[in-house]
């Protein structure tokens, strides 16, 4: 499994059903993600990055319908299996993480809580066993003080706090392919440049093969190996980091670079 | 010729507790903020969320009353544009009452014919008037807002992140709308943004907030090129830059 494919995104279709018709959000992408590298979507809002993201997992909530294409995960296409096998997977071998950890974590309980939860979902192990995990993958992220993290309701910790619980939540179970959506966009620079040192050292420990998704050519261009470019819920142009930046192909591009470009 | 000048302005909120709304403490929002700005150019405030930046903001249009200190401003005719254009236009009024709101509160005459020639400065088309803001887009609102501040013929712009709910390629056309403005009508903007690169392109003098006070003050070449205080060298080793020559060709 070193040099292959581990996601394998084809002809993928998801569309609303709306009243005015049919909203293409997602109207039919390809690409791979590789196994080990870091695989990015950059496109403005409403290109369709983040359904993109949620179709994979199947998780796009009516009136959107995924209406083709496959998601060849390894060797199983994930738009297949039913809901049981489904669940099996997500939070486990493919997991994500959300751009607001503000509202990805539900208020009532504590970050231990819902990180034992996880781990109880996909592991056969027993409490005291989780909670030892949830305490080292708290530690793993980094978090100032994990004893107290642990302890602490969503609230009581600051923006860059939460994304590190929600990272060491996403990690607990070990995942392959780790789904990041716009992970530091509600973020201050600072706190931003924080999170991405923590998410290049995790990626390097473990050789995690990621999809980063973000509307940031800066973040992009710090994290990822491949880029793929989208607009209007297609893929306009795709390649190498360094192919993309240096030697954009589409027009499209080449504009979203110049306004990037014009601010730097 | 100094059209604003801030001394020392404190700031707390309480904040409350429980049932009963017990005051157990207070946020100092500001404390000992100094700035002056001169006519004519762009003053950049930049800091990260919590700073202070939009208080003093608030502050300076009478929005919100300090607990001390002194602003004092050389002039009345003074607009704010927000950042969220989605809230900042009432959603029940058509373009045309928003932008004749400000001129008939000023009593002002030939009102159609003024708010239509705004229409041009925004590049915008005459039906637009007739429609109500949900039918226009993020950057098309930030427009309406953009010409409804104008509109009233002020000397002195707040503008409070005006472009952080945007898309960068939007970003920049209203950014450079806002420069055109500027010069057009000699106008003097306080500038509030989070964002180190919109600040760098939009302004003269720089003032860096933090927990607030103002941490450094200067010309934005200067603070750039050789920032003195740590914290704002952080602030600028966070920015993110796309050197597509960095990567290799």
């Amino acid at each position: 499994m070193m040099d292959g494919t581990i996601l394998k995104v084809r002809d993928l279709k998801t569309h609303f059903q709306t009243d005015r018709g049919v909203v293409k959000a997602v109207d039919g992408v390809d690409f791979d993600v590789r196994t080990g590298e870091t695989f990015g979507i950059v496109g403005e809002s409403g290109s369709g990055k983040t359904l993109t993201a949620l179709s994979i997992l199947k998780l796009v909530a009516p009136p959107g319908r995924i209406v083709s294409g496959s998601v060849v995960f390894k060797s199983e296409d994930l738009l297949l299996l039913d809901a049981e096998r489904l669940r099996k997977i997500r939070g486990s071998k493919i997991s994500m993480v959300f751009q607001e950890p503000a509202s990805a974590f539900n208020p009532v309980f504590t970050i231990g809580y819902q990180i034992i939860e996880a781990v109880m979902a996909h592991q056969a192990v027993k409490m005291s066993k989780a909670r030892d995990l949830a305490m080292e993958f708290l530690k793993r992220a980094r978090i100032a003080d994990p004893a107290k993290a642990y302890h602490d309701y969503p609230h009581q910790l600051s923006g860059g706090a939460k994304q590190r619980a929600m990272i060491a939540m996403a990690l607990v179970n070990s995942p392959e392919l780790l789904i990041l959506d716009e992970p530091t966009t509600a973020l201050d620079v600072t706190i931003q440049s924080q999170i991405l040192d923590l998410l290049d050292e995790i990626r390097e420990r473990e050789r995690l093969s990621t999809l980063f998704i973000s509307h940031d050519f800066g973040v992009i261009a710090r994290m990822c190996d491949r880029v793929a470019v989208m607009r209007k819920g297609l893929i306009v142009e795709s390649g190498d980091k360094a192919q993309i930046l240096n030697d954009p192909k589409e027009e499209y591009t080449v504009s979203l670079l110049e306004s990037v470009k014009a601010l730097a | 010729m100094t059209i604003l000048e801030c001394k020392d302005i404190t700031k707390s909120f309480p904040i409350k507790r429980g049932y009963l709304q017990e005051e157990v403490g207070a946020v100092k929002a500001l404390d000992g903020v100094s700035l002056s700005i001169n006519k004519g150019e762009v003053f950049g405030l930049v800091g990260e969320s919590g700073c202070g930046k939009t208080t003093l903001g608030k502050i300076i249009l009478g929005v919100l009353k300090q607990d001390s200190g002194t602003v004092a401003l050389a002039t009345r005719r003074i607009q704010v544009i927000f950042q969220d254009p989605f809230n900042s236009l009432d959603p029940k009024m058509r373009v045309f009452d928003i932008l004749a709101e400000g001129l008939i509160l000023q009593g002002s005459s030939e009102i159609r014919k003024k708010v239509e020639s705004s229409l041009d400065l925004i590049s915008l088309p005459k039906g637009a008037l007739d429609k109500y803001p949900h039918q226009f887009s993020g950057g098309e609102r930030q427009r309406i807002a953009i010409a409804r501040a104008v509109l009233t013929d002020p000397e002195f712009i707040v503008c409070d992140e005006p472009v952080s709910s945007l898309d960068v390629t939007i970003q920049l056309q209203i950014l450079r709308l806002l420069k055109d403005i500027r010069k057009q009508f000699s106008m003097t903007y306080l500038f509030i943004s989070h964002d180190l690169r919109v600040i760098k392109f939009m302004s003269d003098r720089v003032a860096v907030m933090r927990q607030g006070r103002i941490v450094e003050e200067g010309p934005v070449r200067q603070v750039y090129t050789s920032p003195s205080h740590p914290y704002t060298r952080e602030l600028l080793s966070s920015i993110l830059e796309v050197y597509p020559d960095a990567y290799g060709q």
